[in-house]
């Protein structure tokens, strides 16, 4: 990379180039790459019109959630309303909506900061567990030496299948009347979303702890380091990247999760993470429709400001699943 | 604000309960004679693991698999669910539906991807373009059937429209339209949803694929004389062919299963149903577990293939390491 000259470097070079040249007339192979940069100028042209049309219609949609969700109440639902680009004729704003879904009390009211708090309470310990005890398994299949290691991490491979709804039934069965977990707490919550994010969790750190040298593994053996050593001193360390990338989905997907929350939280505000409640109000047409832009806006918050913060983590462990799987 | 003091504490004591016992496997590990050592470190590091996925995902397929055939008092009825999944009208309705999400959506959302990715490689503003495309992914199903529910929103004629394309519609002299009522193209615009959130996906898998094509073989093909296009199909295409077969199969999964836009935007009503919503319709709120289960079969059978190529090439590629 350094070797080579910065393209700025080099267009000016050339433009020097044509400088020292000028007098001598022109001649067709010096109109060529001439003609032939113009085109790909002209081509690049289109296509960057193309892309800047493609990201304005994948904008749009969350841009207008935004404004929606600043606007008064009137301007949303009844006879006044009108639409949301109408925002940018009469400047009439109010985070009135922001106050009503987050602090308002009442039976009535949204009450968001309460299940905006379940959220993070059933994301935080979940993305530890199924950090830690992915990572311990990956290694395993990465370097452990046991019969059918190839096998065993196929079928988590392909567990990864199973859909869900599938497993449901009996798992709320198995926690109610066989393990007697209590109802309205969390630990329901924790124990399925820990069980589902297992199987990717540990194909994506596979792929990366197997990617380790051998040699830092078997140097650290000779120096007399048992596994528990090596994992915690040379693996962990190693792997920050794969582990923040799958902590980073490991957050997404539980904060954005819907149905495993239907099945096992029972509902209330004391565990009911903020996607449920959010299909509540949205599900039930009425008067209070115009908090729906609000209170969407509060639950994609945290997954935004975590993406956006995060991106360059979320990109790698895409990779990391995609392209070596 | 006296709620978060309870939430708290119980979050404290899971995470210590789990960092004791994590410590107490690691203990028990390293303390272990030398005779054992081997087997006990390979089933401390993996038995937690091991045992959550067999009771949280085998138990319970193995489960649901014996549930699809019995009726809705649990005694066996044979293929009697399958027979009704394949004879019902409205059971059809779910599988063509089922059938029209996963040729869609895979295609359309790969190949805006693709273009995509194309279009803005190396351009100037890459990073930030490629944000706006990709942050979808980073949103609910939830919030994003609000978000579209917006977009879709419907008046009467004659009154002020609220929705976008509705708007533009009346703007350009057509009635405005029922997006989510009128089948069968209402699964269209469900769909469409679905697309916004994969594309980004795609994109960006894709994107980094197309950086990884040798700049010389394009190079190579340009002073061939091929045009753009040509370096596209000729040497682009085949250098991104992995990567293209995985982000096609993994959105067809992810298809597939998809449950919580239909349940949120239609409840798959009006004829939008697909094999993943009308399985918790059937389990959860009409009575019939074995038929749900049965629907949750189909739906492993139709994903096994995906999983066998996929983990086949897996092996190959372990093979060669």
């Amino acid at each position: 990379m350094t070797v080579m000259p910065a393209p700025d470097e080099a267009a000016n070079t050339s433009r020097t180039q044509t400088r020292k040249d000028k007098g001598r007339p022109a001649t067709p192979e010096d109109s060529a790459p001439i003609m032939r940069r113009v085109k790909t100028k002209l081509t690049s042209r289109w296509a960057t019109a193309a892309a800047v049309i493609i990201a304005t219609i994948w904008t749009v949609p969350t841009f207008g959630l935004l404004v929606s969700s600043i606007r008064p109440a009137a301007k949303q639902v009844g006879p006044r309303s009108d639409g949301w680009w109408n925002f940018f004729a009469d400047w009439d704003f109010t985070f009135k909506n922001y106050v009503d879904v987050t602090a308002a009390a009442g039976s009535q009211s949204a009450n968001l900061s309460q299940y905006f708090v379940n959220s993070l309470a059933i994301v935080i310990p979940v993305t530890v567990f199924v950090l830690v005890l992915a990572s311990m398994a990956a290694y395993m299949f990465a370097w452990g030496n046991f019969k059918g290691r190839e096998w065993a991490f196929i079928i988590v491979f392909a567990l990864q299948i199973i859909p869900l709804q599938m497993a449901l039934i009996p798992l709320l069965t198995l926690f109610t009347q066989v393990l007697q977990i209590p109802p309205g707490s969390y630990t329901q919550l924790w124990i399925a979303h820990t069980m589902f994010g297992l199987p990717l969790g540990i194909f994506l750190l596979h792929n990366f702890i197997s990617e380790i040298p051998g040699e830092v593994i078997e140097a650290a053996k000779v120096d007399g380091a048992g596994h528990t050593t090596i994992f915690w001193r040379i693996i962990l360390p190693l792997s920050v990247p794969a582990l923040a990338s799958l902590a980073i989905f490991q957050f997404l997907w539980v904060w954005n999760d819907l149905l495993v929350a239907l099945v096992f939280s029972g509902g209330t505000a004391d565990v009911a993470p903020i996607t449920q409640r959010l299909a509540e109000i949205s599900g039930t047409r009425g008067n209070r429709d115009y908090l729906n832009p609000a209170a969407a806006f509060v639950s994609i918050i945290v997954p935004l400001a975590v993406f956006f913060g995060l991106q360059r983590y979320f990109v790698r462990g895409l990779l990391a699943g995609g392209l070596k799987g | 604000m006296e709620f978060l003091g309870g939430k708290f504490l119980q979050v404290f004591i899971a995470l210590a309960v789990f960092a004791a016992l994590i410590g107490l496997i690691m203990l028990i590990v390293d303390r272990a004679p030398k005779s054992v050592k081997d087997k006990l470190t390979i089933v401390g590091f993996l038995a937690p693991a091991a045992i959550l996925m067999l009771v949280g995902l085998v138990y319970p397929a193995v489960q649901t698999s014996i549930l699809a055939f019995t009726n809705a008092s649990g005694q066996p009825n044979g293929v009697d669910n399958f027979v009704w999944m394949f004879t019902q009208p409205e059971a059809l309705v779910t599988l063509r539906n089922t059938v029209i999400w996963t040729v869609l959506v895979p295609f359309l959302s790969t190949g805006f991807g693709l273009a995509y990715a194309v279009f803005i490689d190396k351009a100037r503003g890459e990073k930030v373009l490629k944000a706006l495309v990709f942050m979808p992914m980073a949103i609910s199903f939830v919030g994003a059937g609000i978000i579209w529910k917006l977009v879709y929103d419907y008046r009467g004629p004659g009154i002020e429209q609220t929705g976008v394309i509705n708007a533009l519609r009346v703007m350009l002299g057509m009635d405005p339209k029922q997006f989510l009522l009128d089948a069968p193209e209402n699964t269209v615009f469900l769909i469409i949803v679905m697309v916004w959130i994969q594309t980004g996906f795609a994109m960006v898998i894709l994107s980094a694929a197309i950086k990884g094509v040798p700049m010389e073989l394009v190079e190579a093909a340009r002073l061939d004389g091929a045009n753009a296009w040509e370096q596209f199909r000729n040497v682009t295409i085949p250098g991104i062919r992995g990567a293209l077969v995985v982000v096609l199969t993994t959105i067809t999964i992810a298809t597939l299963k998809v449950f919580d836009i239909v349940r949120t935007m239609t409840a798959g009503n009006y004829d939008t149903s697909v094999v993943a919503n009308e399985m918790y319709t059937q389990a959860f709120r009409a009575g019939e577990p074995g038929r749900g289960a049965a629907l949750a079969l189909i739906l492993f059978l139709l994903v096994l293939p995906i999983v066998v190529y996929n983990a086949r090439v897996l092996r190959q590629q372990r093979e060669i390491r």
